[in-house]
């Protein structure tokens, strides 16, 4: 291989790595976010990633556990390279990324202020909305086919495999309710049902109204934060900058312009 | 007053305004610049395109466009204005309840301005309360429980130090206590806009009317869960609202859950000026449907009537507001005389 196309090679895995980093409180990948701002490797295989958040007030627990993510896939980079990770204008940014570089633990870093902050407790209840968002989005797809509630709720993984979703998004949600299932009840058996409670109960029939009352609450809640998210980083650090006629960068801010084909480089 | 398409007469209340002053000159440090900045991705993020302000007018903007934007070209009758002092961001404050009195002074009728406290003053915010009473009268207060001081990065509504302030509200008669309980910012090891402590303090003040502003978005279901036991909890639609005109079904579905656990008679319009203007907001909740399926889902309805309650008749009834007398009062003012 050239040195060009080896370069390209790991960026490309650097990319794929930081895509498996989800933005816990959104349950969504931190490059689809727009989180990444820069993420390069240099001739000698150094890697450098600049991270933002939607605002300087972000959490810095999110943030810490975004960056420690960040950390976790860097590691298992195919060459091991030595990196760097910087956040940008946060208002924790300087402890963060010193405390960072050091290694440290989210308690090391903000001291007291961290207080009595259990991050594995955190980490549950954001797998735990993970799972109720994953799940809602694909029972009502399966509601959507037609399928009959009894039909859906009795499936089992051969059965759940087996079903086909035209909309790219659903089958996407799909492979990622999969994931959390496997991850949240990993010693179950084949023939078990794949929709459960998050606390492992079968879910009747009669019941499934209800059930799906409780996880439209927790998509509503994450959509909410997705979105504000989404439209913050979006307009960070861009001014309004009005010209007649032309498309302005308001356009550009509101996504009215179609967007060129970016040259092949 | 907003003159719908059928040509109906709705009495407006706009339940959050503020009247700020975000400018660089003001800005106490980095924090100062960084909140007014946020506020304006706020703006830019969710407001249509016609509708955005250049920044240097959203960082300071004059009395003249305050009254102009809520009540010439808005749809206003009445706007309620919120204080918040944010004095370790900024040298004069965000926006204080003097500087709200004043333009509340130039143009009567118009303004219910509300105060605001800390409760982590001890002694002192009990003497401000009564201060702001006697000079302001005032009716409601503004809570920003993320708001810091000095080591403290958040309060809670049930600390004991903020229950001696709410005894003293209940006494006086201030009687509307509006909770900032938004989106997740600066918090850090606590959620300093976790709803759950409304829930303590509704129960144990139950002759104040506790409206949660934001709906305590994006922790809905826990926010509604409080509200349908507690009969004196409200809903605030601000920065909810202007969801409508991004994401219409999604803030649908927000609707339908709050017409289903709050009912139509708790929930309230704010427009949460100058991050939003109210005209686009009205227009666009009177235009609203709920989509069918949806309504169905919850079994709830959004009717006109339904609407005239959250866009004004709820309001007027928390701030004893005659709204026979009010129209009267409001077509003798010079003021709207002389911008029509």
């Amino acid at each position: 291989m050239t040195t060009a196309s080896v370069s390209g090679s790991r960026e490309r895995e650097l990319w794929r790595r930081l895509g498996e980093v989800n933005d816990p409180e959104l349950d969504e990948p931190i490059t689809e976010m727009g989180f990444v701002e820069r993420a390069e490797v240099a001739g000698d295989g150094g890697v450098e990633v600049d991270f933002r958040l939607p605002t300087y007030w972000c959490s810095p627990n999110f943030a810490f556990l975004m960056l420690d993510g960040v950390r976790k896939v860097l590691d298992r980079l195919s060459w091991s390279p030595v990196y760097r990770v910087t956040l940008h204008d946060h208002m924790f940014a300087e402890e963060v990324n010193s405390g960072m570089e050091a290694g440290k633990s989210f308690g090391d870093i903000f001291g007291e202020l961290a207080g009595d902050l259990d991050l594995g407790t955190l980490r549950e209840t954001f797998a735990m909305k993970a799972f109720k968002r994953r799940q809602e989005a694909v029972l009502l797809s399966l509601r959507q086919c037609g399928l009959p509630d009894q039909e859906i709720l009795g499936m089992d993984l051969v059965a759940y495999d087996r079903a086909r979703f035209r909309m790219e998004e659903t089958a996407k949600q799909k492979a990622r309710y999969r994931a959390a299932l496997l991850e949240r009840f990993p010693a179950r058996r084949a023939s078990d049902p794949v929709f459960l409670t998050w606390e492992g109960q079968k879910i009747p029939v009669s019941a499934l109204g209800a059930h799906l009352a409780e996880l439209r609450g927790v998509r509503i809640n994450m959509e909410f934060n997705g979105a504000l998210c989404r439209g913050l980083k979006h307009t960070r650090y861009k001014e309004l900058d009005v010209v007649d006629g032309e498309p302005t960068l308001v356009d550009f801010i509101m996504d009215r312009v179609p967007v060129e084909p970016a040259p092949n480089i | 007053m907003y003159r719908t398409p059928e040509g109906k007469d709705i009495f407006v209340v706009d339940g959050h305004t503020h009247f700020w002053d975000g400018s660089p000159e003001n800005q106490k440090n980095i924090h100062g610049k960084q909140f007014v900045e946020c506020f304006y991705a706020y703006h830019t993020a969710l407001s249509p395109k016609e509708q955005l302000w250049e920044k240097s007018k959203f960082e300071k903007y004059s009395a003249d466009d305050l009254y102009r934007d809520l009540f010439i070209d808005g749809p206003d009758d009445v706007a309620i204005i919120q204080s918040t002092y944010l004095k370790d961001f900024y040298k004069n404050g965000f926006n204080t309840i003097e500087r709200n009195a004043e333009v509340a002074k130039r143009y009567p009728e118009r303004f219910i301005v509300n105060g605001s406290f800390d409760p982590r003053d001890g002694e002192k915010a009990l003497e401000y309360i009564h201060y702001m009473k006697e000079t302001y009268d005032i009716k409601g207060v503004k809570m920003y429980t993320a708001e810091w001081n000095g080591d403290s990065k958040g309060w809670k509504l049930n600390d004991p130090r903020a229950y001696k302030c709410f005894e003293l509200c209940e006494k006086l008669g201030i009687k509307n206590v509006h909770v900032h309980k938004g989106p997740t910012i600066i918090p850090l090891n606590k959620d300093a806009f976790d709803v759950h402590d409304v829930d303590y303090a509704a129960t144990d003040f139950q002759n104040l009317n506790w409206i949660v502003e934001h709906c305590g978005l994006p922790r809905l279901d826990d926010f509604c869960w409080i509200a349908v036991q507690e009969t004196n909890v409200y809903a605030g639609l601000a920065v909810a609202l202007p969801f409508i005109h991004s994401r219409p079904r999604y803030f649908a579905e927000v609707m339908a859950e709050l017409l289903f656990w709050c009912g139509p008679d708790k929930i309230l319009f704010g427009s949460d000026y100058a991050i939003w203007t109210p005209r686009w907001l009205v227009e666009r909740l009177w235009a609203m449907e709920l989509p069918e399926d949806i309504a169905r889902e919850r079994g709830v309805e959004l009717t006109p009537e339904i609407k005239e309650k959250i866009l004004g008749l709820n309001a007027a009834r928390l701030y004893d507001i005659n709204i026979e007398a009010k129209k009267k009062a409001l077509a003798s003012s010079p003021f709207s005389i002389a911008a029509e």
